[in-house]
C-alpha cells in the first residue's frame, strides 16, 4: 500500500514536471501536439491580452479573455517545428514553448531511385532513397519502416526492410540476372512509390567465330564469319549494335573490321588467304582464332 | 565529445561546431561537398532571418527551394496579414551532416541552434527570447550552391 502511493506520488510529481517545463505562471500549454491536430492553451488572470504563436512554419495571433482556455482547431498548425508561445497582457508578457511533431501516418514517400538503367547482375548497382512525409508535408522523424521491393524479372525478388532514420530511408540493391524492365517498390504502411528500373544485358562474356568459304566467287574466294550468338555472363543476348572486331593477320599484313551485333551474331566475309590467321574480340574480350588453309 | 571549432569570423557572427563525420550513409562526403553544405546552410540562416524580419519573402529565393521555401513564404504572408515581424538572430550551431545519398542529390544535417527571437506587432516589441532547438535540414544541389529544401526543428528527445 505504501509502495503503492509513493509511485503514484512520484507519478503525479513527474507529469507535473513535465508539463512545467512547457508553461509558465500565466500559460498552461502542450509539450508537444501532432501537427494539424485542435489543441488548447490556458491563460489565467483576467482581463484582455494578446496570445501569439511564432515559428518559422507558422504565425499565429489571438485575441483572447484571460483565465479562459483558448481553442485551436484541427488544422490550425500544420507544419511541424518548434514554436513559442507569447502571451501579451496590460503589464506583463508571458512566454511558453512547444513542438508540433509530424503526425506518425506517412501519407506520402517521395522516392528516389537510381540508375533508371543498368546492367544485370551488378552488386548493390540500384539505389533507393525514401523520405516520409505526412498529410502537411512534414518530415515523419519517429522511425519507420520501410520495405523496398525489386521485382518482376524472372527469379525470385530481392526484398529489404529498412528502419528510418529523421525521416530517410535507404537501400542498396543488386541488379537482377535477366534483362528486362524491374518494379522497384518502396513501402510503409498503405504508401508505397513504385519506380521502374531497365535492366539491360551486361557485356559479352565470350565470344567464339565460324568460317566457311562464301559460296559467290564474284571476286576471288572470300570467307564468311560468323559468331555464334553473343551473350553476357547471364546469358543474355547482348543488344544489336554491340560492335565486333575481326581481324585478319596474313603474311605480316593485317586488317580489320569492325561489324555491329544484328539479331544477336556479327557476321562479314574477308579474304580466304591460305595461311591467314583471323580473330574477333568486342570490348575486352578476346574470341578464338581460326587459321583458314595451310601456310 | 570531440567536436570542432569551425569558426567564429566576428562578434556578431553565430559560433559554429560541426561535429566529426565518420559516415553520412551509402555516399563518401568529400570535405569540399561538406564546406560548402555548412557554408550555404548558415548563409540559409541570414536569408530567413531577414526575409522574416522584412517581411520579404524573396529574401529566401537564394537560400530555400522546395517545402522549405513554400513553408517559409507563407509565414512571410501571415506575419504580413498580421503586422508582425520575427527577428532570428541565430548565435551557435552545433552541427552534424547525418545523410549524404547514394546519388548526391541530397544531405542531411542536424543543427542544434540557439537564437534569440523577438517578436514585434506593429513595430512594437512584444518579446525577447533565447531559444535552443534541434533542427533537421535537407540540402539539395543547385546550379551554383546547395538550397534547403527541408527545413524542420525536431522535438527534443
Amino acid at each position: 500500500m505504501k509502495f503503492r502511493f509513493s509511485s503514484l506520488l512520484v507519478g503525479l510529481v513527474l507529469a507535473v514536471v513535465q508539463l512545467a517545463l512547457a508553461q509558465t505562471s500565466a500559460l498552461r500549454l502542450p509539450r508537444t501536439i501532432e501537427a494539424g491536430s485542435k489543441f488548447s492553451i490556458q491563460s489565467s488572470g483576467s482581463g484582455k491580452g494578446i496570445l501569439y504563436i511564432v515559428g518559422p512554419g507558422q504565425v499565429l495571433r489571438r485575441n483572447i479573455q484571460l483565465g479562459e482556455t483558448t481553442f485551436f482547431a484541427p488544422g490550425d498548425l500544420p507544419n511541424a517545428g518548434h514554436y513559442l508561445a507569447v502571451l501579451v497582457k496590460e503589464s506583463s508578457t508571458d512566454t511558453g514553448a512547444f513542438d508540433i511533431t509530424a503526425a506518425s501516418q506517412p501519407a506520402t514517400l517521395s522516392f528516389l531511385a537510381k540508375p533508371s538503367r543498368l546492367p544485370v547482375d551488378l552488386h548493390d548497382g540500384i539505389s533507393g532513397v525514401v523520405y516520409i512525409f505526412d498529410t502537411f508535408h512534414n518530415l515523419v522523424l519517429q522511425p519507420t519502416q520501410v520495405s523496398f521491393q525489386l521485382s518482376g524479372v524472372a527469379g525470385a525478388g530481392q526484398i529489404q526492410t529498412v528502419t528510418s532514420h529523421d525521416g530517410i530511408a535507404w537501400t542498396k540493391m543488386n541488379s537482377g540476372a535477366k534483362e528486362g524492365a524491374a518494379q522497384f517498390i518502396a513501402r510503409t504502411g498503405n504508401v508505397s512509390g513504385i519506380r521502374m528500373i531497365q535492366q539491360v544485358p551486361g557485356d559479352p562474356c565470350s565470344l567464339r567465330i565460324n568460317a566457311r568459304l562464301s559460296s559467290q566467287p564474284s571476286s576471288g574466294q572470300r570467307l564468311k564469319l560468323e559468331t555464334d550468338p553473343v551473350r553476357d555472363c547471364s546469358g543474355n543476348a547482348v543488344p544489336d549494335g554491340t560492335i565486333v572486331t575481326f581481324t585478319e593477320s596474313y603474311n605480316g599484313g593485317e586488317s580489320t573490321v569492325d561489324v555491329p551485333v544484328k539479331q544477336g551474331v556479327a557476321r562479314t566475309e574477308m579474304p580466304a588467304y591460305n595461311g591467314a590467321r583471323i580473330s574477333v574480340a568486342t570490348g575486352v574480350v578476346m574470341g578464338n582464332e581460326i587459321r583458314w588453309g595451310k601456310e | 565529445m570531440a567536436l570542432t571549432a569551425m569558426s567564429v569570423l566576428a562578434s556578431d557572427q553565430p559560433a559554429v561546431r560541426i561535429e566529426p563525420t565518420n559516415s553520412v550513409g551509402p555516399r563518401p562526403l568529400e570535405k569540399q561537398t561538406e564546406t560548402a553544405v555548412i557554408r550555404d546552410y548558415l548563409e540559409s540562416w541570414s536569408s530567413l532571418s531577414s526575409a522574416l524580419e522584412q517581411n520579404r519573402a524573396d529574401l529566401l529565393d537564394a537560400d530555400f527551394v522546395g517545402t522549405a521555401k513554400e513553408k517559409l513564404a507563407a509565414t512571410v504572408q501571415e506575419q504580413t496579414k498580421l503586422g508582425i515581424q520575427t527577428r532570428y538572430r541565430d548565435t551557435s550551431h552545433d552541427l552534424q551532416l547525418v545523410f549524404y545519398s547514394p546519388e548526391g542529390l541530397s544531405i542531411q544535417l542536424l543543427d542544434t541552434v540557439e537564437y534569440d527571437l523577438q517578436v514585434l506587432d506593429h513595430d512594437k516589441l512584444q518579446t525577447t527570447q533565447h531559444i535552443r532547438a534541434r533542427y533537421v535540414a535537407v540540402l539539395t544541389p543547385t546550379e551554383v550552391r546547395w538550397k534547403v529544401r527541408l527545413f524542420q526543428a525536431k522535438p527534443a528527445e
